[in-house]
């Protein structure tokens, strides 16, 4: 039996998005951000996006070149306090952000990849984060309906991949991305590294290749990739 | 950092005992680690997905995939591990963190907590706060007892937008101890040098102050 190879180039992948598409891109802060397919997601340049991301990464580095280029319509995100861009677009009414609790947001993600339509929880019950949200009583407890998400493309960084696109992130560059993996029409995994089939042991895998698309090895990493010196 | 600053975070640091799951948030609370005898058991999460932070790492040595929720880069201890944010928020949910430490706009005297939202002046999202606020066993607040203008951040209701209701169980401060209680806050410790009647003043919300000598620290 042999695997599929979804190996392809990073152009190809990504002129697959059109204007308005719903697209989740993982990592929290640097590590686990796609940052190369972002950048090419810039170079195509698709307009009125809706991007779902735990952060608006920094000025200058990742998410912020969408925002800088005027392609996001709507982002969904945790917290955007170290992007005084994304702060100042949000404010001014150019950019709609929706503010999720991060482990919402996480789990959100997860019921819309796994088939569920959401889930019941008290996070935020007493505050303007659940202000419009469905609630309904269980076993006496009020409960709020957070609603299942899910995109139309996922963008990952993956530290190793095999061609099939079993995935193994390194250290806390995990974050979103096995999640988003699950959660989209099409994902999209860039790797530091492309291991031939078997090269990743089956114990060790952290995203099974059945919910990858393509699978994009980076030749070089660019600057974003790097310690950021504070 | 102020004397009294040190003073609070390093009284915070006993509060954490042998055998916890912690998560110290940004600023104040994630100072109170230096605090800490080395080789003291303790598990430090982070939300990022990791348990077992260890000691931050300088530039030189910083591995680029290894931070914790504030970007500070950190180092890996034999037990770590790594884990998505999903896990990550389950073992928050579910009850196995047994303290957060948390900084603070406000603190009422019912312990509601304001850390996330300041309406038209700063919103930068509440990251993972409601969750750890509303959901560790114990919830400490590690904060100045004032404002940069002198205004009390101990309020008997909160103005601000809420991270969570009735989450906080004692308060750090710069000036004293205080624990949220069903009859209202209670004025445990006092910082070295300063007088019950200077904590009292500088403090809006009311202080319940018990009989007999009131600690220092």
């Amino acid at each position: 039996m042999k695997f599929a190879d979804k190996t392809t180039t990073i152009a190809a992948a990504i002129a697959q998005i059109p204007d308005g598409a719903s697209v989740m891109i993982g990592g929290f802060g640097v590590p686990g951000t796609p940052f190369c397919l972002i950048d090419e997601l810039v170079r195509q340049g698709p307009k009125n996006l809706t991007i779902i991301k735990n952060d608006a990464n920094e000025q200058g580095m990742g998410v912020d070149h969408l925002l800088e280029n005027g392609q996001v319509a709507t982002l969904i995100s945790t917290h955007i306090g170290l992007n005084p861009r994304a702060v100042g677009l949000m404010n001014d009414g150019t950019l709609q952000v929706e503010f999720c609790p991060q482990g919402i947001l996480a789990e959100r993600i997860r019921a819309g990849g796994a088939g569920l339509h959401g889930f019941l929880t008290d996070i935020g019950l007493d505050t303007e984060m659940a202000e419009g949200k469905q609630r309904v009583e269980v076993n006496g407890q009020t409960c709020i309906v957070e609603t299942a998400l899910k995109a139309d493309f996922a963008l990952l960084h993956a530290d190793s991949a095999d061609p099939f696109g079993n995935l193994c992130y390194a250290a806390t560059a995990r974050n979103f991305n096995p999640l988003m993996a699950m959660a989209a029409g099409q994902v999209i995994a860039e790797a530091e590294g492309i291991v031939a089939m078997g090269g990743i042991d089956p114990n060790h895998v952290h995203t099974p290749g059945a919910f990858v698309d393509h699978v994009v090895k980076l030749s070089t990493l660019t600057k974003e990739y790097a310690v950021v010196r504070r | 950092m102020s004397d009294a600053k040190t003073r609070l975070v390093a009284r915070a640091a006993r509060d954490i005992l042998p055998g916890m799951v912690v998560n110290l948030g940004i600023g104040l609370p994630t100072q109170v680690v230096a605090h800490l005898p080395p080789d003291f058991p303790v598990c430090l999460h982070s939300e990022n997905g990791i348990t077992g932070v260890g000691p931050t790492q300088s530039y030189d040595d910083a591995d680029r995939n290894l931070i914790d929720a504030g970007g500070a880069y950190v180092s890996a201890l034999p037990g770590t591990a790594y884990f998505d944010s999903a896990v990550s928020f389950a073992l928050v949910r579910g009850g196995r963190l047994d303290l957060t430490m948390l900084g603070a706009f406000e603190v009422s005297a019912q312990g509601d907590l304001a850390n996330w939202k300041i309406p038209g002046k700063f919103t930068p999202g509440a990251g993972g706060g409601m969750e750890l606020a509303q959901k560790a066993r114990k919830v400490a607040v590690l904060t100045t007892h004032c404002d940069r203008k002198g205004q009390s951040k101990i309020l008997p209701a909160c103005t601000l937008p809420l991270t969570a209701r009735a989450c906080v169980d004692r308060v750090f401060t710069d000036m004293a101890v205080i624990d949220v209680t069903p009859e209202g806050l209670l004025l445990r410790e006092v910082l070295e040098g300063l007088t019950v009647d200077a904590v009292i003043a500088a403090t809006d919300a009311d202080l319940i102050i018990p009989d007999g000598r009131i600690p220092t620290f």
